[in-house]
């Protein structure tokens, strides 16, 4: 094996600088000044500080908002990655199987993921508006009263439908690249044994997918809980009654507009501590079962 | 090539220094967008024509919840603009900001002239000034709710198109005429529960909305929105949106209110005096009337007077005298009666000074309904529920509102139970303002 051995030293740091820096100034001095603020208390103008040690996290846990909002974050993270990863895996199962016609759908599928989030959220705002959306226009033919405005199920089914399709471009680009690295030999001998497309499938091609579905899932745990701010915002703004009012949402409604820097940054603290814990689980845990 | 082009650079920095050593330049940070925006600029194009010592340079900076952010942000790290605008929920917190502000009275008497604060009508600036009456922000631009009616479907009704419903009671009536008949699917919808159906409820009703004259009193001041007054507002709200009467918009301005009003689903509309011209153009399809907030005649000292929403010009410190000088001066010119009915007529907005109201008069005599809302803040002289209301994280309280309305209209809560919420949710965000800023 050959070994590449710089004579420089500098030359490797100043190659890395960039990037340290650009981590530097926009991660860890940023969550340095956050988890400082979270112990203390402050008026908006920062004209009076007073240090408060872990009374902004006490008051977090006796606040019946925050645990609903732990709980509504925890609900919609779970249904955006199913919902977006089920439907992306028939998806790209589907187009796996084309011969002629499997790039115009790739080009097809890919294109929500240009769509910006804010974009995204206006989007699907207008198809469910109340007064003057397409959808509750077809779902009132139907009998079914929708109103995302002042029904908490439909607020959160709108949210959760508005972020899964954004995130179903990714997940389909990566379960097709998956499906298509699985040597079509393995298949072929399972089904000379006689194995149905079902056993196929959940025999063969799942446990091999499993590292890109693992990947995956981490990707979209993440995307669920962080990128979506803008979808929520152009969307439901956390409401009503703070049913869709996802952690991050909240971390910005009470620091920016409601100027509780405390109480914000004690929230974007437990927020990386959750991220830190839950990738921590993923790594140790769900990775023993994927077969690489 | 280099050095030429350092030279020029060179020039243009001398040549903009000697600029300014001429004319002092102040920003002026606001959240005016659209065709209000376009005639704010018009006016600061005005003030900065007038005359030349100073330079106004107007901003926008996006929401109102935006540009206070900005600002806040920008005195933090020592970049704030001389002056900002700040809606009228953010009062308590500019208020109690006291190095950070300059209260306008005190501006205006070290740099201003001949300022008058007897000029200004007081239900405008009574908003804004502390318990010993000094005014600590310049109004710009003030609205009160009244009730915009479909005259078209009130004909189709039956009903008299010239005489809007006065009270709860006769809007309950009409709105079932109206459905009765087949006219409009529904009877009424609101912008704003928090500022409409809440606050301005109370101050109309000469309910205290809070202790200490709502707030005005200081930081121990705490919400008592759930007297018997509100409670029975909130569940005949609730009663009525269950009989299909009235029609929830949505939480904060209501974003969904208006559009049922336009396209002629519900045949009255409750919403800010400033949606005049919005309204207006949107009504194409049918006739329009306007009207006061209706009220229960059965509360003893209604109607009393309405409150009003809006936004006010605040001045940061940490200025030079010159930039002050600058300040003063602009705010002389935007209280002058010629700009603030120019301003008035175009936005809907309210005139600040008796002056201004006065030279509006042939253009209230042209456009009928156009004085409604200065009238109805006029209606009495104001009491101390019907002043304003002042408490701190006030932002935050209104979210707490709308939120338990929408509990109210799902039915998890009943009107009591929702308002107590209110309160009790409402006081430990005002308790977590108060120790902060102790």
């Amino acid at each position: 094996m050959k070994r590449t051995i710089f004579s420089n030293q500098l030359l490797p740091w100043l190659l890395l600088a960039p990037q340290l820096i650009i981590t530097f100034v926009f991660f860890l001095w940023p969550a340095g000044q956050a988890v400082r603020q979270s112990f203390l208390r402050e008026d908006a103008f920062g004209t009076r500080t007073s240090f408060v040690g872990l009374e902004n996290f006490a008051r977090l846990w006796s606040s019946p908002e925050y645990l609903n909002s732990l709980q509504v974050t925890a609900v919609f993270a779970i249904s955006v990655t199913v919902l977006s990863m089920g439907l992306s895996l028939l998806l790209a199962i589907a187009v796996d199987r084309m011969i002629r016609s499997t790039r115009v759908y790739t080009t097809l599928l890919v294109w929500p993921y240009a769509v910006a989030p804010a974009v995204a959220g206006i989007l699907w705002w207008f198809i469910f508006n109340p007064t003057i959306g397409i959808m509750p226009y077809l779902l009132g033919g139907l009998g079914y009263d929708w109103n995302h405005i002042s029904d908490k199920g439909d607020a959160m089914t709108l949210v959760v439908i508005a972020s899964a399709w954004k995130q179903i471009s990714y997940n389909f680009l990566f379960f097709l690249a998956g499906l298509q690295a699985i040597p079509a030999s393995l298949r072929e001998a399972a089904a000379i044994d006689g194995a149905g497309p079902v056993r196929r499938f959940f025999d063969i091609t799942f446990p091999l997918l499993s590292p890109t579905t693992f990947f995956l899932l981490v990707v979209n745990i993440v995307y669920a809980m962080f990128d979506t701010f803008g979808v929520i915002d152009a969307t439901t703004e956390g409401g009503p009654a703070q049913a869709t009012n996802i952690m991050v949402y909240k971390v910005y409604f009470d620091g920016f507009v409601g100027q509780n820097l405390g109480s914000s940054a004690a929230q974007s603290v437990v927020l990386m501590g959750l991220v830190l814990v839950l990738t921590v689980i993923q790594f140790r845990y769900v990775e023993k079962k994927v077969a690489y | 090539m280099n050095r030429l082009s350092t030279a020029s650079a060179v020039a243009l920095m001398a040549s903009l220094g000697a600029a300014q050593a001429q004319e002092t330049t102040i920003e002026w940070w606001h959240a005016m967008g659209g065709e209000l925006g376009a005639k704010l600029e018009e006016i600061v194009q005005g003030f900065n024509d007038s005359q030349d010592q100073y330079t106004v340079n107007p901003s926008y900076k996006g929401t109102y919840p935006e540009t206070m952010t900005a600002a806040i942000a920008a005195f933090r790290a020592d970049q704030q603009p001389a002056i900002v605008q700040v809606f009228e929920v953010g009062t308590g917190t500019m208020m109690s900001a006291q190095g950070a502000i300059v209260p306008v009275h005190q501006l205006m008497e070290e740099h201003g002239e001949g300022f008058d604060p007897d000029a200004f009508l007081p239900q405008v600036v009574g908003y804004y000034t502390d318990t010993d009456g000094n005014m600590l922000s310049m109004p710009f631009n003030s609205s009160t709710p009244i009730l915009y009616y479909n005259k078209t479907v009130f004909e189709a009704a039956g009903l008299d198109p010239e005489s809007p419903p006065e009270t709860w009671a006769e809007m309950e009536q009409f709105s079932n005429q109206i459905m009765e008949s087949g006219a409009a699917s529904c009877g009424f919808t609101t912008g704003w529960i928090s500022w409409i159906q809440t606050e301005n409820l109370s101050a109309w009703h000469d309910q205290p909305i809070g202790t200490l004259e709502n707030g005005f009193g200081g930081l121990d001041a705490r919400l008592t929105v759930n007297g018997p007054v509100q409670v029975k507002h909130w569940e005949n709200l609730k009663r009525w949106a269950d009989e299909g009467i009235f029609k929830y918009g949505g939480p904060v301005g209501g974003d969904n209110a208006a559009p049922l009003f336009y396209a002629q689903e519900c045949a009255m509309i409750m919403n800010s005096s400033a949606s005049r011209a919005g309204v207006i153009a949107n009504a194409e399809a049918f006739d329009l009337g306007f009207g006061m907030l209706p009220y229960y005649d059965d509360v003893e000292g209604a109607p009393q007077n309405s409150i009003i929403g809006g936004a006010t010009l605040w001045v940061l410190s940490g200025k030079s005298d010159e930039e002050y000088d600058a300040a003063a001066a602009f705010f002389t010119y935007l209280s002058s009666p010629e700009v603030q009915a120019d301003w008035a007529s175009f936005s809907g907005y309210l005139p600040i000074t008796q002056a201004a109201s006065d030279a509006m008069g042939d253009f209230f005599a042209q456009n009928p309904g156009a004085d409604t809302g200065i009238n109805q803040i006029t209606l009495n002289e104001p009491t101390e529920n019907s002043k304003g209301l002042r408490f701190g994280n006030y932002v935050q309280v209104r979210g707490v509102i709308d939120e338990e309305f929408e509990q109210l209209l799902s039915g998890d809560k009943d009107a009591q139970g929702a308002l107590d919420s209110v309160v009790s949710r409402g006081n430990a965000l005002i308790e977590d303002f108060q120790e902060q800023n102790q």
